[in-house]
């Protein structure tokens, strides 16, 4: 197949991807967008079926495009996701190529080849947009589950439906954890969960959703470059959360109030025993503690701004766990007959043939900015500010991007020019 | 002008923290010099009595020395028929998750530019010896559980003590060595 030419490749058509396309037309930039499934494949395919996002609906704004519906403080479910991105490609006229995988992207002369299974590209800049969530974080000791035992994780779990009758063991307790937790328990089964460090915080304080205080107070918008250890902030896990109409709480303190049983962090599956740290408590306390703080960096912030509306701090009540918690869990003789590993997501990048990636597999990057010149990522955690973990974070990290790409690209025609 | 605010004063707990966040980053870099071996070596004396040696260990790439070779001993209490010439090994367990934490309390102190006056600990191991002396298969050999309570003076409210200990538990290697399940491989000859 003949080789295509296009000055950027975004390769990705999730939010980020289409926010990029929308930015580099803006900037009259020529460029395609490759897909390897169809528009906002991720929430297609890698979702389970109650899930809402987290995010209220007026933070699913993207550049150009602000959330017109008509519940504004509600989550939007899957399906309306989707429909939410797609509508999204179409205003943002995004010149996508579905179907398309990209399979290798290695710098050449002035630029980059990005080889596909549809044939080739060469393009003198490209963005990876695909995704910061594309692959389950298995930890290494899943080696030691009972065969028989079935392990899934929450990109390809769906439903209780899908499950045996048997005990459910979830690992972690981050928002998709205590979300399926929560679900499995309600269906009937027996429930454990094991979390290791947490984040807490309630669905609303003080009348408004958390998110609405995140972006009041300023939380959102911590760059990058100023936190204080920006490795730890980029792996921090989601806060315990869910998005439901009737805006409930989840943490461990609902869930055991639905009979599930919260144990330690799992550290070792010895004979088929599951084996859980007893330092249950302090990570329960850390994360009590995390939220206070936060709370009162809220409360502060009211104070100071005038927006304490009169509704007086509510504050949560600390979680208690049971005082011995269960250490051992024998998988099999205790009837548990699924694992789910909600133990985090990792991004793909095997496809990425430029030295750009570190040992762990991860793109170093300044901002998005990796050390190739014309590489960029877009749509990690922190990437430039905590609101880039969110689809809310797009719209200035696309801009950002694309002005550092047009320079880049600037550069090069105006060295282009230099007589040599 | 006429007046000027005074300086904070520095805080010093005696822990050099700018150290260890730069180790942390350099270690970030060259992972390999992150993986440590630590040593121990331990003789026979009579009866319960053992006598064990702390020297030499690896770090940063190469071997490193402690100052000088500390000896720390073991023994069982007369009550058990022992010579009692020494803490019981279960006691210096104790101890060591007391000055992993405490050393933690310090480094996490310093870090939060908070002044420490004092930190006292005491703990408790709550044992069923039956499951030692192979009197109940239901009980373990080691402790059920342990306590261990902290008092700290430092200049900070009761909420940034707490989260002082937090943070300590969280980091330590000890406390996590007692909380989580190690694979302890025993050869011989
Ligand atoms: C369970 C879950 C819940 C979340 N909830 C929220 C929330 O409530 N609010 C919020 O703001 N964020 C949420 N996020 C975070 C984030 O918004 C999503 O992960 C989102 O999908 C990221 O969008 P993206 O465009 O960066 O990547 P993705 O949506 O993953 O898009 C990447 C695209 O790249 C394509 N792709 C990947 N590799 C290749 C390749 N080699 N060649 C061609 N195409 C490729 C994929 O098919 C995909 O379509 C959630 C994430 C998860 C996992």
């Amino acid at each position: 197949m003949a080789q295509k030419h296009t000055t950027t490749v975004v390769i990705g058509a999730g939010h980020s991807g289409l926010a990029m396309s929308y930015r580099l037309r803006e900037r009259g930039i020529d460029h395609v967008v490759l897909e390897r499934g169809q528009i906002a494949d991720s929430w297609r395919h890698g979702r389970w079926d109650s899930l809402r996002l987290l995010t209220p609906n007026w933070q699913a704004e993207l550049p150009g495009a602000r959330y017109s519906g008509t519940d504004p403080d509600g989550y939007l479910t899957m399906p309306e996701v989707v429909d939410h991105i797609v509508d999204y490609a179409r205003i943002a006229s995004a010149p996508v190529v579905s179907s398309t995988a990209v399979e290798r992207v290695s710098a050449i002369d002035g630029g980059y080849r990005v080889q596909t299974d549809a044939g080739e590209w060469h393009a003198k800049t490209v963005v990876a947009a695909t995704g910061a969530c594309t692959l389950p974080n298995i930890p290494a000791l899943a080696d030691g589950v009972p065969a028989g035992v079935r392990q899934l994780s929450p990109l390809d779990y769906r439903s209780p439906a899908m499950l045996d009758d048997g005990g459910v063991l979830v690992v972690g307790a981050s928002a998709s954890g205590v979300q399926l937790a929560e679900e499995i328990a309600l269906s009937g089964r027996r429930v454990v969960i094991s979390t290791g460090e947490h984040v807490r915080m309630p669905r609303t304080y003080r009348g408004h959703d958390i998110f609405w205080w995140m972006h009041h107070a300023g939380v959102l918008d911590e760059r990058y470059d100023e936190v204080d250890d920006i490795v730890r902030a980029r792996h921090v896990p989601s806060p315990q959360l869910i998005g439901s109409p009737e805006r409930r709480e989840l943490h461990l303190g609902t869930l055991q109030d639905h009979g599930v049983e919260v144990v330690g962090r799992l550290g070792m599956i010895r004979d088929g025993v599951a084996l859980f740290s007893g330092g249950l408590a302090n990570v329960t306390r850390l994360a009590d503690l995390k939220q206070e703080r936060l709370l009162d960096r809220f409360d502060e912030w009211a104070l100071q701004s005038g927006r304490a509306d009169g509704i007086p701090p509510h504050r949560p009540e600390p979680v208690t766990v049971p005082a011995q918690p269960r250490l051992k869990l024998d998988l099999v003789a205790e009837g548990i007959s699924t694992i789910i590993w909600a133990t985090g997501f990792t991004a793909d990048y095997s496809w990425l043939d430029v030295p750009v990636v570190d040992r762990k597999g991860r793109v170093v990057h300044d901002g998005g900015v990796t050390e190739a010149k014309g590489l960029y990522v877009l749509g990690t955690s922190l990437l430039r500010r905590r609101r880039s973990t969110y689809i809310n974070g797009a719209a200035q990290d696309s801009d950002d991007l694309a002005a550092h790409l047009d320079a880049t690209l600037a550069g090069d025609s105006r060295a282009a020019r230099v007589p040599a | 002008m006429t007046i000027t605010e005074t300086p904070a004063a520095e805080v010093d707990n005696g822990v050099n923290s700018d150290a260890l966040l730069a180790a942390r980053d350099q270690l970030r870099e060259a992972p390999e010099a992150a993986e440590f071996v630590w040593r121990a070596t331990s003789e026979w004396k009579s009866g319960t009595h053992s006598v064990q040696t702390i020297e030499h260990f690896d770090g940063l790439g190469t071997d490193q020395q402690h100052k000088s070779a500390y000896v720390l001993e073991g023994d069982h209490p007369a009550i058990f028929a022992g010579s009692d010439e020494a803490p019981t090994p279960v006691e210096t367990v104790l101890a060591a998750l007391a000055g992993c934490l405490t050393a933690g309390i310090a480094a996490v102190a310093q870090n939060r530019k908070i002044q420490l006056h004092s930190v006292t600990a005491t703990l408790e191991g709550k044992h069923n010896i039956l499951g030692i002396l192979g009197g109940d298969p239901d009980v373990r050999n080691g402790f059920n559980e342990i306590d261990v309570h902290f008092d700290v003076k430092a200049d900070a409210t009761e909420e940034e003590i707490a989260a002082l200990v937090a943070q300590s538990q969280k980091r330590s290697a000890v406390f996590d060595a007692l909380t989580n399940p190690t694979t302890v491989n025993v050869s011989v000859g």
